[in-house]
């Protein structure tokens, strides 16, 4: 190629503005959610009972959390139409034009590919099988089916959320155990009452998208029992894996405070009717919201707490 | 013959580049870190050297007791 041809073949029309930044590419990949996962995968890799390299507990991690930006970038390829729609996510990539709906598809299949190969030769084949499930999950079973077909869409699709600390579990150990399971469901209950705050106060964002959300299909008033429901179901389900192997004294003080406060909140929530909301600005669902984020960050930093005393034989069990 | 950036969308791109290039670099360092730590795990290994290596050998009876 010489410079002649290489000038030949650029558009010169193209205006500065859409020029896509390297940025543009890594919110793409949805970083907050990453944290989100690079956090809990990188829990469920050190509280399992098998010590690990450190290099191959980074690599692993890594390739884990672009796994998830991988199913990041499908989505937001899928999903630009209502994302165009919704002020919370008009601004993404996608919508904005920013980046081409075909990038954003290659980028998402590419990094999909590569992590999943990556993750298999950093620690075993069955949890890259899980993460390429995970990706599958996600951009598949929830996006392009569950999130526009059902109300139940964010409880099942909330099974994608939850993968990955069982991911990092089975990356130490090869096997899919207890443990594992109760990771995955702590995050999967935790999902509905976590959106369905951040839904209640987003008013019509989802009903103009046409996406069934609970408070769309079913009323704000019904998502309200529906939290309260859910939050006690999780704070049965958290409490009791105090009781495992994998919890511990700093993990079940935890579990006790953040669930009476959720509860608390939930309680708060179902008690509210939406003239009392919209009279506050929603200040009860944003503050549960925002609970939630901590709530979940509490218990799996306690189980990395308990582990870690464990390591050192401060704690030796509760047998 | 050499390409020479001489257009604006070369500056333009440069921070995407630059950013790929990092990428790249690290993909690299990765790979062979777990290269590394992967050999290391492996345990101990001879290497072929084209010389007999009679702890290879099968045991034979009545030799070495």
């Amino acid at each position: 190629m010489t410079d002649a041809s290489l000038h030949q073949s650029i558009p010169r029309e193209i205006p500065r503005e859409a020029e896509p930044s390297f940025r543009d590419y890594v919110d793409l990949l949805k970083p907050r959610v990453m944290s989100l996962v690079v956090f809990t995968a990188l829990v469920g890799m050190l509280v399992a009972p098998v010590p690990v390299h450190p290099f191959l507990v980074f690599t692993a991690i890594l390739f884990i959390a672009i796994g998830a930006g991988a199913s990041g970038a499908l989505n937001m390829w899928w999903d630009a139409d209502i994302d165009e729609v919704m002020r919370r996510t008009a601004k993404r990539p996608v919508p904005a034009g920013r980046v081409a709906p075909g990038e954003a598809l290659a980028l998402g299949l590419g990094l999909s590919l590569i992590s999943v190969m990556m993750l298999a030769l950093a620690a075993n084949l069955a949890a890259a099988a899980l993460l390429a499930f995970t990706i599958f999950f996600y951009a598949v079973i929830y996006t392009m089916w569950l999130k526009r077909s059902t109300p139940q869409n964010i409880v099942i699709g909330g099974a994608a959320g939850a993968f990955p600390p069982m991911i990092g579990w089975v990356a130490a150990t090869g096997t899919v155990s207890l443990e594992a399971v109760l990771m995955f469901a702590l995050i999967f209950m935790w999902t509905p009452p976590h959106f369905w705050a951040l839904a209640l106060f987003m008013k019509d964002d989802y009903s103009k998208a046409g996406v069934p959300m609970l408070t769309v299909t079913h009323g704000h008033d019904a998502t309200r029992t529906h939290i309260l429901v859910y939050t006690v179901a999780l704070a049965a389900l958290a409490v009791g894996i105090a009781f495992t192997s994998i919890g511990g004294p700093v993990y079940l003080a935890t579990a006790l405070a953040c669930n009476a406060l959720f509860l608390r909140g939930a309680w708060a929530i179902r008690k509210r009717t939406t003239t009392d909301a919209e009279e506050d600005g929603y200040a009860t669902e944003k503050r549960v919201f925002r609970l939630s984020l901590t709530y979940l960050f509490l218990h799996f930093g306690a189980l990395l707490v308990d582990a870690t005393l464990k390591s050192f034989g401060i704690w030796g069990g509760w047998t | 013959m050499t390409i020479r950036a001489t257009h604006e969308l070369h500056a333009r791109r440069r921070g995407r580049n630059v950013g790929v290039a990092v990428l790249l670099a690290a993909f690299a360092a990765i790979v062979f870190g777990l290269s590394v730590v992967k050999v290391q795990q492996t345990g101990g290994i001879e290497g072929f050297d084209h010389v007999l290596r009679p702890e290879m050998l099968p045991p034979q009876e009545g030799v070495g007791q």
